[in-house]
């Protein structure tokens, strides 16, 4: 039923781009700051962003860059609805290696919808310090904000009507962790909204 | 990368933790859990997550106590709740009142959560049962203190990773002891061995029926042990009549390094504090490399939070 947004290469693609955009972004900030080059720390999402954040960060050392202290954010605790709806959802820890304070910080989702959960996850990462800048990338920007939030890397723009989900799943196609392949999927309304939506079995299309 | 359908958890149903019997393997381990969480927020540059705000919390507090109420006022604070405390000597219980109507006069003030810590077995359970808001047995008499036991369960697990198996040595008064009644309930479920040594004076009729092998001497308990707990002698409650002197305690079930030795290598002793130096403990032990004492303070503080955090969102339906 679920429709396909993204295969594998198409995502290695885009996260490729978003890689060598952070990395760019970073060289000018330098340049018209004049300050020391340094790479932004990677902050995931947890869990939509863990997989991809990882991605990018590897991406980005390919293409020249020291290696990017990578972090994750649980948000649950700052939901606007936490009190009232998320006791039963798994909180898992958040951790920063290093100090935010003064650094750029990129954020890494997969899908951006109402914006709620970078609100959160923005406040999340400022209490662990003042960053200087703090970014925002994600795999599929879908529309639908409620909150004044954009993305300053996106891997798709695509128009996805209330109702549908879009969402990046991932299958395993062998015992290693690089033997994961990345879906970006549409799931309609009608759609089971269970993990029976999975990416197709055959080649798509 | 996978869907939020994985990461939903079963209901939480529980309002109100009066015993550590309201909790089974699995609820206790869903509090553990999240309480690695936010012991991790207590380490953060700024401690305090937004998630209870605009929640409130009374910890109304019959007895004194400082650990105890400190750690549920900044297990609440740290959450954004907004937290009042009532002692005991400033209610009006002193002026007359009863517990029945000091709790409607709280009820009315629409608390989100109450703590509460009475000198009588039962009477967490006694406001449970009459209160619309949720209820945290903070120590009832010598009946409970379960969040005592989900701490030393938390500073355990830290330590050894898993509770099953474990030999868990509980000495001391043991009559007298909401810890320890606790601690072998919970601890029991989770699948340790608790083994309680004390006094026959200081050994409750049914020690047994709490699951645990009862010693009237401290070695046997202590041979063997991963984890050491030494309770208090209440001072006020003994007064000579169910132990003859301090020293003569202190010489035949006082925890010293030699007697340490008995216990494994990497075992490690626990106290729920306040601690009686020279007493129940020698300064050696209180102070030594396998004291994990200070640990089980900050360990209280993330436990009460998991705690508040589960019981303030209960019955509320997962999100899709």
């Amino acid at each position: 039923m679920s429709d396909v947004l993204l295969d594998p290469p198409a995502i290695a693609l885009c996260l490729r781009r978003i890689a060598t955009e952070i990395i760019e972004r970073g060289n000018v900030r330098a340049l018209v700051d004049g300050t020391a080059r340094q790479p932004p720390i990677l902050v995931a999402v947890r869990r939509g962003g863990e997989a991809l954040a990882k991605r990018i960060g590897a991406l980005a050392v390919e293409a020249g860059s020291p290696a990017l202290p990578f972090g994750v954010v649980d948000i649950t605790l700052y939901r606007d609805d936490a009190a009232t709806a998320l006791a039963n959802a798994r909180i898992g820890p958040s951790h920063i290696p290093i100090s935010v304070d003064g650094r750029r910080v990129v954020l890494v989702d997969d899908v951006l919808h109402t914006g709620r959960t970078i609100r959160a996850a923005v406040d999340a990462v400022l209490d662990y310090g003042r960053p200087s800048v703090i970014e925002l990338a994600v795999l599929v920007d879908r529309g639908g904000r409620e909150l004044p939030i954009q993305a300053d890397y996106v891997g798709r723009t695509v128009d996805v009507p209330r109702g549908s989900r879009v969402e990046v799943m991932v299958k395993r196609t062998g015992p290693r962790q690089e033997d994961e392949e990345p879906w970006a999927l549409i799931i309609p309304p009608a759609g089971e909204p269970n993990r029976e939506a999975a990416p197709p079995a055959e080649e798509p299309r | 990368m996978e869907p939020m359908v994985d990461s939903q958890l079963p209901n939480w149903a529980l309002r109100s933790l009066i015993s550590a019997n309201d909790l089974d393997a699995t609820s206790a381990r869903r509090i553990l859990d999240t309480a690695e969480t936010f012991f991790e927020v207590s380490r953060r540059p700024i401690r305090k997550v937004p998630a209870l705000r605009g929640k409130t919390l009374l910890n109304v507090f019959f007895e004194a106590s400082t650990r105890t109420r400190t750690s549920f006022e900044l297990a609440g604070k740290r959450l954004s709740m907004d937290v009042v405390n009532l002692s005991g000597s400033s209610s009006s219980t002193t002026k007359g009142e009863t517990l029945l109507d000091t709790i409607k006069t709280l009820e009315a003030m629409q608390p989100d959560l109450v703590v509460i810590r009475h000198a009588a077995s039962g009477a967490a359970h006694y406001v449970a049962k009459r209160c619309r808001a949720g209820v945290i047995n903070a120590g009832d008499g010598t009946h409970e203190h379960p969040t005592q036991a989900l701490l030393d369960a938390f500073t355990i697990r830290r330590h050894k990773r898993d509770l099953a198996g474990l030999k868990v040595a509980i000495c001391g008064d043991i009559l007298h002891s909401r810890v320890a009644r606790s601690n072998a309930l919970l601890l029991g479920k989770l699948g340790a061995r608790v083994h309680f040594a004390g006094p026959r004076t200081l050994m409750p009729l049914a020690a047994d029926q709490l699951g645990a092998v009862v010693h009237d001497r401290i070695e046997p308990a202590l041979e063997g042990a991963d984890v050491v707990m030494m309770l208090r002698i209440q001072r006020e409650r003994l007064s000579g009549v169910f132990l003859p002197t301090l020293r003569e305690y202190s010489r035949t079930f006082g925890l010293n390094e030699k007697r340490l030795a008995l216990a494994k290598r990497d075992a490690i002793v626990l106290h729920p504090g306040p601690m009686n130096r020279g007493v129940e403990i020698s300064p050696e032990v209180a102070d030594g490399p396998q004291s994990v004492i200070l640990d089980q303070v900050e360990a209280g503080v993330a436990v009460r939070m998991a705690v508040l955090w589960l019981l303030a969102g209960g019955d509320s339906p997962a999100v899709g």
